[in-house]
C-alpha cells in the first residue's frame, strides 16, 4: 500500500468516526430556545407530530463505548491503512500457530504407531481408528464411507486390486496417487472391431454370449491379441505394474454390460488417484494405508 | 380543498407487493422443502434449488421489499409534502418498468442466467432497465420534494431519499461489466477486488434496502396507526446520519479470514460493531413513539405487527453486530445462523413493517377505514409470529450445531465430523425451518384474501372520482 492510500484510509476512517461523536456531543446538548421536554416542534406533517426528547442516556453511553472500542482495537489491530497495529497480528500469523498448535499434538498422537510396520497398524485398533477418520476427510468422497467404491472409483473393500495390495503398493498409491489410464480405440478398431473386441472380452469371465455376440467372439480374441495384450496380458489377467484390470473375474470398475465394454474400449477411460504425499503428512499416510489394508483384511476374514 | 394524490399508482405498487410477496415466499418453502427432500427438483434444471434460491431472495428482496417501498414513498412522499406526484407519467413508467424487470428475472434465473453475484445476479439488459427505472423513481420522489408545501422535509422522506440515491450508486457501480453476448457478461473487477466491491454492495442492500428505506415506511405508519407524535426529532437526525455514514462500511464483515487484507477486516469489524447503536436510535424511536398508546396493542393487530417489527429489529441489529466479531464470525460464518440472522431481518423485520403498513394503507386506498376482516389480521399476525420464531430458533441451533461440529478436532488431529454428518444432523432443523415457512406463507395467503375482499367492496364510486380528479391534475 502506497502512503497516499494509506493516508486516505486513515482519514476517512478516523474522520467519520470523529463526525460521529461531533454529531453525538452536539445532539445530546440542548441550546436554550429548543422546544422543551413534552412539547412538540412545532411542525406537522399530514398530521404527523414530533416530540424533541433527549437522547436516552443508556443509549448514549453504549453510543460512546462502541466509539472507544474501535479507537482501541484499531490501536491494536491492522486497520488504519499501513499500521499494523501494536499487537502485530495477522491472520496468517493466527493461521500459523493454530497449525503448529495441531501438528505438535499430532506428532504426540503418532509418536507410538511410528516403529510399527503397516500390517502390525492394519491390526491395531487405535491405529485404523484415526486411519477411518483421515479416510472419511480425505478418501470417501470418492471411494465411499465404507470404501466400497462407485463406479470408476475402486472398491477398497474386497481382495481385488489395479495395483496390487500389498503394504507397499497400497501406500505407494496413496502417496504418489496412480494415473490409469485405457486409451480410447474407437478410431482405430472402427465400430465393428470396438463391439467385436467387447464380445471377446465380455465371455472372458466365462458368462454366456448371445448368438450375435458370440459370432464376434473370434474376430475379437485377434484383435485383442495386437491391441489389449500388452497390458491386460495374452490371458486378460491384467498387469498389476501397469494397473491394468483383470478382466476375467467379476469386477468391473467401469461396469461389465456389453455396451459399458464396448464404451470403455471406444472412449477409453481415464482414472486418476491424486498424490496425497503434499496434502498428508508421512504419519498420516501410514495410518490411512493401515486403515486401507484392515478394510480388505476384514473382508476376506 | 383536499389534495387530489396520485393514488392510483400507489393502489398498483401495493397489490403487486401482495402478490409478489406470495410468489416470493412460495419460492422460498419450496426451496426449503428441497432441502429436506433433495428429490424434489425432480431432475429438472429450472427447478434446481441453485436456480430457485436466488429467485427466492430477488423474489423478496426486490420484488416484495421493492415494491412496497416504492409504493408506500409514494403515498408519504405525497402527503408529507402535501402535494401531488411530481410526473406522474414517469411515475406510471416507474411501476410499468419495475415490473417487467422482475417479470425477467422470474424467466431467466431458472435459465440459469445469472452473473453469479448473490442479490445481483441479473444479467446486464436487467441490470440497464433497473437503472432506467430507478433515475426515473429519484426524480419522481426528489421532484415531490421540491415542490413540496411544507416547509420541513418529514424524517420518513430523509431515509426514504437516503436509500434511493444509495441503491442507485450501489446498483450501478456493483454492476459494472464486459458484456459478451446478451446473457453473459463478466465483471470489470478482479478477485479480491470484485469480492469487496460485491460485498459492499451485498452488505448495503442490507443497509439501505432492507433497513434504511423501511425505517422511512416505520416513521410515517408507525405514529400514524398510534396517533402519536414521534418520539425525539434530535434521535432521528442523530441516527439517520449516523446510520448512513457507518452502513457504508460494514460490507467487510463478508469476508472475515479470506484473501481480503487484514485492515479492511478490521475495518469492517468495528464500523459494524458501531452500527448497533445508530440502529437501535431507529428501533428506540419507534418504539417510544407508542408510550401512552400501549393499550391499543391489545385490540389493534396492524400495531402489533409494527411494534413485533420493531423489536426484530433491535434483536437483528444486536445480533448482527456480534456476528461480525472476527471471533464469533469464525464460529458462525458458513453455518444455517447466518440465514436464521438474515431471516430474523427479512421475515421479522421487513415483513412485518410492510404487512403492518399495507394493512393500514390498503383500505384506505380503497376509500375505506379497515380491512375487509380484522380478525383475518389478527390471524394473520399469529400464525406468523409463530412462523418466524420457529424458522429462526431452528436456524440458531442448526448454525451453531454446525459451526461447533466443522471445528470439532480430534487428538491426532483429524476433524471428528465428515462434512456429511453436519448435514444429517441438521435434517431435523430443515423439517422445523419448513413449517416455520409455511407458517408464514399461509399468513400471506390470508393476506391476499383480505386485500382482495376489501378491494372488491370497495365503494366504486370514491376510487373513480380520486381517479378523475388525477386526470385533471395530469
Amino acid at each position: 500500500m502506497t502512503s497516499g492510500w494509506s493516508i486516505y484510509i486513515i482519514v476517512l476512517t478516523v474522520g467519520n468516526i470523529l463526525a460521529l461523536t461531533w454529531l453525538l456531543w452536539w445532539t445530546s446538548r440542548r441550546p436554550a430556545g429548543e422546544s422543551a421536554e413534552l412539547e412538540t416542534t412545532g411542525h406537522v406533517w399530514d398530521g404527523i407530530e414530533e416530540y424533541n426528547n433527549p437522547l436516552p442516556r443508556w443509549w448514549l453511553i453504549l453510543f460512546y463505548l462502541t466509539i472507544v472500542f474501535a479507537f482501541v482495537y484499531l490501536a491494536l489491530y491492522p486497520g488504519l491503512g499501513r499500521f499494523e497495529g501494536v499487537l502485530g497480528w495477522t491472520q496468517i500469523t493466527q493461521y500459523d500457530a493454530e497449525s503448529a498448535r495441531i501438528s505438535e499434538r499430532q506428532r504426540e498422537a503418532f509418536a507410538k504407531f511410528q516403529d510399527k510396520d503397516l500390517l502390525a497398524l492394519a491390526a491395531d485398533h487405535e491405529a485404523t481408528e484415526i486411519g477411518s477418520r483421515i479416510f472419511a476427510n480425505n478418501c470417501a468422497v470418492c471411494h465411499g464411507a465404507d470404501g466400497r467404491g462407485a463406479p470408476g472409483f475402486p472398491n477398497l473393500a474386497d481382495d481385488d486390486w489395479l495395483y496390487g495390495g500389498g503394504p507397499e503398493q497400497v501406500l505407494a498409491s496413496v502417496r504418489h496417487g496412480r494415473n490409469g489410464i485405457m486409451p480410447p480405440l474407437g478410431a482405430v478398431l472402427g465400430e465393428q472391431g470396438v463391439a467385436q473386441v467387447a464380445a471377446y472380452v465380455y465371455q472372458l469371465n466365462g458368462r454366456e454370449t448371445d448368438p450375435a455376440m458370440s459370432a464376434m467372439v473370434a474376430d475379437g480374441e485377434r484383435i485383442f491379441g495386437m491391441q489389449c495384450a500388452a497390458c491386460h496380458g495374452v490371458d486378460g489377467k491384467g498387469n498389476q505394474m501397469l494397473g491394468a484390470p483383470n478382466l476375467t473375474d467379476d469386477v468391473w470398475l467401469h461396469g461389465g454390460s456389453f455396451e459399458m465394454i464396448k464404451r470403455t474400449v471406444r472412449d477409453g477411460r481415464m482414472g486418476q488417484m491424486p498424490a496425497h504425499e503434499n496434502l498428508l503428512s508421512e504419519d498420516q499416510i501410514r495410518l490411512v494405508t493401515a486403515y486401507v489394508l484392515s478394510l480388505s483384511q476384514r473382508e476376506t476374514r | 380543498m383536499e389534495t387530489a394524490y396520485n393514488d392510483k399508482i400507489v393502489r398498483q405498487f401495493t397489490i403487486m407487493t401482495v402478490f409478489w410477496g406470495v410468489v416470493g415466499m412460495a419460492v422460498g418453502v419450496f426451496i426449503a422443502a428441497q432441502l429436506l427432500i433433495p428429490a424434489l427438483n425432480f431432475d429438472i434444471s429450472w427447478l434446481t434449488y441453485s436456480r430457485l434460491r436466488p429467485l427466492h431472495t430477488n423474489g423478496v428482496i426486490f420484488a416484495f421489499g421493492g415494491t412496497a417501498l416504492i409504493g408506500t414513498s409514494y403515498y408519504v412522499v405525497q402527503r408529507t409534502c402535501g402535494v401531488p406526484l411530481f410526473a406522474p407519467r414517469l411515475a406510471s413508467f416507474t411501476f410499468w418498468g419495475w415490473m417487467l424487470a422482475l417479470v425477467l428475472a422470474v424467466i431467466t434465473l431458472p435459465l440459469g442466467i445469472t452473473q453469479s453475484k448473490e442479490y445481483a445476479e441479473l444479467e446486464w439488459p436487467i441490470d440497464l432497465l433497473i437503472a432506467a427505472v430507478w433515475i426515473a423513481y429519484g426524480i419522481v420522489f426528489f421532484g415531490t420534494i421540491v415542490k413540496r408545501k411544507e416547509k420541513h422535509i418529514y424524517v420518513a422522506n430523509w431515509f426514504y431519499g437516503a436509500f434511493i440515491i444509495t441503491i442507485a450508486v450501489l446498483h450501478i457501480f456493483n454492476n459494472l461489466v464486459v458484456p459478451v453476448s446478451l446473457w453473459k457478461s463478466y465483471p470489470i473487477y478482479a478477485g479480491a477486488v470484485d469480492a469487496m466491491v460485491q460485498w459492499w454492495y451485498g452488505h448495503n442492500a442490507v443497509g439501505f434496502f432492507l433497513t434504511t428505506s423501511f425505517l422511512g415506511m416505520m416513521y410515517y405508519f408507525v405514529p400514524k396507526q398510534a396517533q402519536r407524535p414521534i418520539y425525539s426529532y434530535r434521535l432521528s437526525i442523530v441516527h439517520f446520519w449516523a446510520l448512513i455514514s457507518v452502513y457504508m462500511w460494514a460490507g467487510p464483515h463478508h469476508l472475515h479470514y479470506t484473501a481480503l487484507p487484514d485492515w479492511a477486516q478490521s475495518l469492517g469489524m468495528v464500523f459494524s460493531l458501531i452500527l448497533l447503536a445508530p440502529s437501535w436510535g431507529g428501533m428506540i424511536n419507534g418504539m417510544m413513539t407508542m408510550s401512552g398508546a400501549w393499550h391499543k396493542l391489545r385490540t389493534d393487530p396492524i400495531l402489533k405487527f409494527l411494534i413485533v417489527a420493531l423489536s426484530f429489529y433491535g434483536m437483528a441489529t444486536f445480533e448482527g453486530p456480534m456476528m461480525s466479531i472476527k471471533t464469533v464470525n469464525a464460529l458462525s460464518h458458513y453455518t444455517d445462523w447466518t440465514i436464521g440472522h438474515v431471516h430474523a431481518g427479512a421475515l421479522g423485520w421487513v415483513g412485518f413493517i410492510t404487512i403492518g403498513s399495507l394493512y393500514y394503507l390498503i383500505p384506505r386506498l380503497y376509500g375505506r377505514t379497515e380491512m375487509y376482516s380484522t380478525r383475518a389480521v389478527e390471524l394473520h399476525f399469529w400464525i406468523s409470529t409463530i412462523g418466524v420464531v420457529l424458522y429462526i430458533a431452528a436456524m440458531w441451533i442448526a448454525g451453531v450445531m454446525q459451526g461447533l461440529m466443522w471445528r470439532e478436532v480430534n487428538p491426532d488431529g483429524t476433524l471428528t465430523y465428515a462434512f456429511i454428518e453436519s448435514i444429517k444432523a441438521t435434517y431435523p432443523y430443515y423439517a422445523v425451518r419448513l413449517l416455520g415457512g409455511l407458517l408464514y406463507l399461509s399468513g400471506m395467503v390470508i393476506m391476499a384474501w383480505n386485500t382482495w375482499k376489501t378491494a372488491r367492496m370497495a365503494p366504486a364510486q370514491a376510487t373513480r372520482q380520486e381517479d378523475l380528479a388525477l386526470a385533471q391534475t395530469a
